[in-house]
């Protein structure tokens, strides 16, 4: 149903038809959400708040971090402050919210936010590094790295296989998560996320900012308790819980801060120390290409640096002709004038040419049988509602691989958005009678669905219901016209 | 009536696809691939590729990306500025990012400009399309080599 609807829009103006096929923009369309690039994100992260939220996959330890805070903050509001509040000053409860604010502030923002998602290469940009890697031939460098040489010390580049990019220095593939992240400092599962370029200062702030704020309670806690045992001499378990708790982390969250001062001031990421890269036990003149030269400038650098902006369009909505498959690529603005440009690319002549032929097969049989075109899913998958396609092709030519190629279907319900429909299936095959709304198909321009969904099969099949959304009667005469005129112009062909 | 109905389409499907045959065709990319010699700031090579030989004049094209590198080295500078809303934003928990935009991104803004404005004046009457990098993740520049019209329409 879906289907018929833009193709026949885009039929009647075939400029349009060379722009993606914005949803919207189709007359006659059962409503449909479009679908945002974070749902069909290829790296291993979950998602929240319609895209605005990115965290890793297991988020337990997380919210283990965010009930010890808020547990041993909830302890120390509810029993110390009271106390101290009226004996010593009021402006301990106000110290000690300012900084939970702070702390619970950054730990979300280092949680919450893109680390710095290198987005996977597009397929004519793997095709192309593909190419220079078969034809670079040498050994050495061994063809899947390269050696840049910064501020005078040589720094190799891996191949990433599974983003297919050259990783650029201090990135590394978290293995968590599935993705290339820029200056990769380490994955936190307290955190729930990956530490890297862009939430690097938040997660710092965030353990300095703890550190301080669990030495605060620490040291009030123990104030009322001694203060209390002055007055009254009782010491109640509950007015030890909060110190019990405080004792141990203060020690570790400490040492990480101090851990942490120490890379920043020396600009290395964890990952760098903990393998010896710049260390001198590796040979006498390795040094870190990367620092500043003095600690202020460095510090500096982490903390109050430009942040750059997500590499990674996770609200940006899908076009029809960006290219999907191992990329999401797009930073700021999700849509541009240039793609329009691009979208007859070499594949989609191929199909077209493909299916031309298909077509013209076709055409061979009677044009006026009236048996009804059966149209085909493959068995076994179920569709989505409201659109997307559920065809998975099993193309038997291989097709180059152009922008818009299949995604595969990891379940009905999720991604499935399917781009190249080449289908061809013999005419012994058992095709089930599928209703016109299940088949929704769009090719990656969106312009032009794929006749070879048409399929002659010899038994007729009763004529398919087609709801109201379906044709419109007048518009199927007009066509039936021109069908005849351009039929016959096709045999002339 | 289905039949027939899908006939005509696929009948339309060929009246527009030679229509668009005439439109230019893509022929190939060529990627300009990130520079790190300087370290991890963006930059990119201003090697000339050989595929662009016959469409544009070196001197332009070494313009174009030196122009670029010196805007992303904008974006990324660290100076007094950057530092200033860097502590500014940090004294404010970072709140204040939900009023204005960062410097980076203002720059970025400022690269699409100038990319949109490069190619209607330079690289388009050449055939060809200059994407601006941020959509590439800021790896390649991906420059699109339409098909020279005055060959011949079609493939």
């Amino acid at each position: 149903m879906v289907m018929k609807s833009i193709k026949f829009s885009q039929f009647s103006t075939p400029a349009a038809a060379t722009e993606g096929a914005e949803p919207s923009s189709c007359p006659g369309q059962r409503s449909r959400t479009a679908r945002r690039k974070w749902q069909v994100f290829p790296g291993r992260n979950r998602f929240y708040c319609n895209g605005r939220i990115m965290m890793a996959r297991q988020t337990g330890v997380f919210y283990l971090t965010l009930v010890l805070i808020l547990l041993t903050s909830g302890l120390f509001f509810t029993f110390d402050c009271p106390f101290l509040a009226s004996n010593l000053t009021p402006a301990i409860p106000v110290v000690g919210g300012v900084l939970f604010f702070f702390v619970m502030g950054m730990l979300f923002r280092a949680s919450f936010s893109d680390p710095g998602v290198l987005p996977r290469a597009t397929p004519d940009e793997a095709a192309d590094l593909e190419r220079q890697i078969d034809s670079s031939g040498c050994s050495r460098p061994p063809p899947r790295t390269r050696e840049v040489l910064i501020n005078g010390q040589t720094v190799k580049l891996k191949y990433c296989f599974t983003c297919k990019i050259f990783r650029p220095p201090r990135a590394s593939h978290c293995s968590l998560c599935d993705n290339c992240v820029e200056r990769f400092d380490h994955h936190c599962p307290w955190v729930g996320n990956c530490v890297g370029r862009r939430n690097y200062r938040f997660f710092y702030l965030f353990i300095v900012s703890l550190s301080f704020f669990t030495i605060f309670i620490f040291a009030f806690v123990i104030t009322h308790v001694i203060l209390r045992s002055n007055r009254t001499g009782f010491l109640s378990a509950l007015k030890d819980s909060p110190v019990v708790v405080c004792f141990f982390s203060v020690w570790s969250i400490v040492g990480l801060s101090g851990f942490h001062t120490y890379l920043i001031s020396s600009n290395q990421t964890t990952n760098e120390d903990i393998k010896g890269s710049w260390s001198t036990k590796r040979s006498k003149d390795n040094y870190n290409p990367y620092s500043y030269g003095n600690i202020l400038t460095n510090c500096c650098a982490a903390l109050c640096g430009p942040l750059p902006p997500s590499l990674i369009d996770r609200r940006g909505l899908i076009r029809s002709d960006t290219p999907q498959t191992t990329s999401q690529s797009n930073g700021t603005s999700g849509k541009t004038n240039s793609s329009n440009l691009c979208s007859l690319s070499q594949c989609d002549q191929d199909q077209c040419l493909q299916s031309t032929k298909f077509v013209l097969q076709a055409a061979a049989t009677p044009l006026l049988h009236s048996d009804p075109v059966v149209l085909a899913p493959l068995p076994g998958k179920t569709t989505t509602l409201g659109g997307p396609c559920a065809y998975l092709a099993p193309t038997q030519q291989s097709l180059p691989s152009c922008g818009g190629d299949v995604l595969t279907m990891r379940d009905a319900a999720a991604d499935s958005h399917c781009h190249h429909h080449l289908h061809h299936h013999h005419h012994h095959h058992h095709h089930h009678l599928v209703s016109p709304e299940e088949t929704p198909c769009t090719t990656p321009q969106g312009a032009l669905p794929c006749p070879a969904h048409l399929h002659l099969h010899p038994q007729p099949h009763p004529p398919v219901p087609s709801p109201a959304t379906l044709y419109d009667p007048a518009s199927q005469d007009a066509l039936h016209e021109d069908s005849v005129r351009g039929l016959v112009k096709l045999s002339s062909v | 009536m289905y039949f027939v109905s899908r006939k005509c389409a696929v009948v339309r499907i060929y009246q527009v696809r030679l229509q668009d045959l005439q439109q230019p065709a893509v022929s190939s990319k060529v990627f300009i691939q990130r520079d790190y010699s300087s370290g991890t700031i963006c930059k990119f090579q201003t090697k000339f590729p050989s595929e662009l030989e016959s469409r544009i004049d070196k001197q332009q094209f070494e313009e174009t990306i030196q122009t670029l590198n010196n805007l992303y080295a904008e974006a990324e500078k660290l100076g007094g500025k950057s530092y200033l809303e860097g502590c500014l934003a940090c004294l404010t928990a970072y709140t204040i990012f939900l009023c204005m935009e960062t410097h980076y991104e203002k720059v970025l803004k400022k690269i699409a400009r100038y990319i949109k404005d490069q190619n209607e004046k330079i690289y388009a009457p050449r055939g060809l399309l200059l994407t601006d990098p941020i959509e590439r993740g800021l790896r390649v520049v991906e420059i699109t080599i339409f098909e020279d019209r005055s060959i011949g329409s079609g493939r």
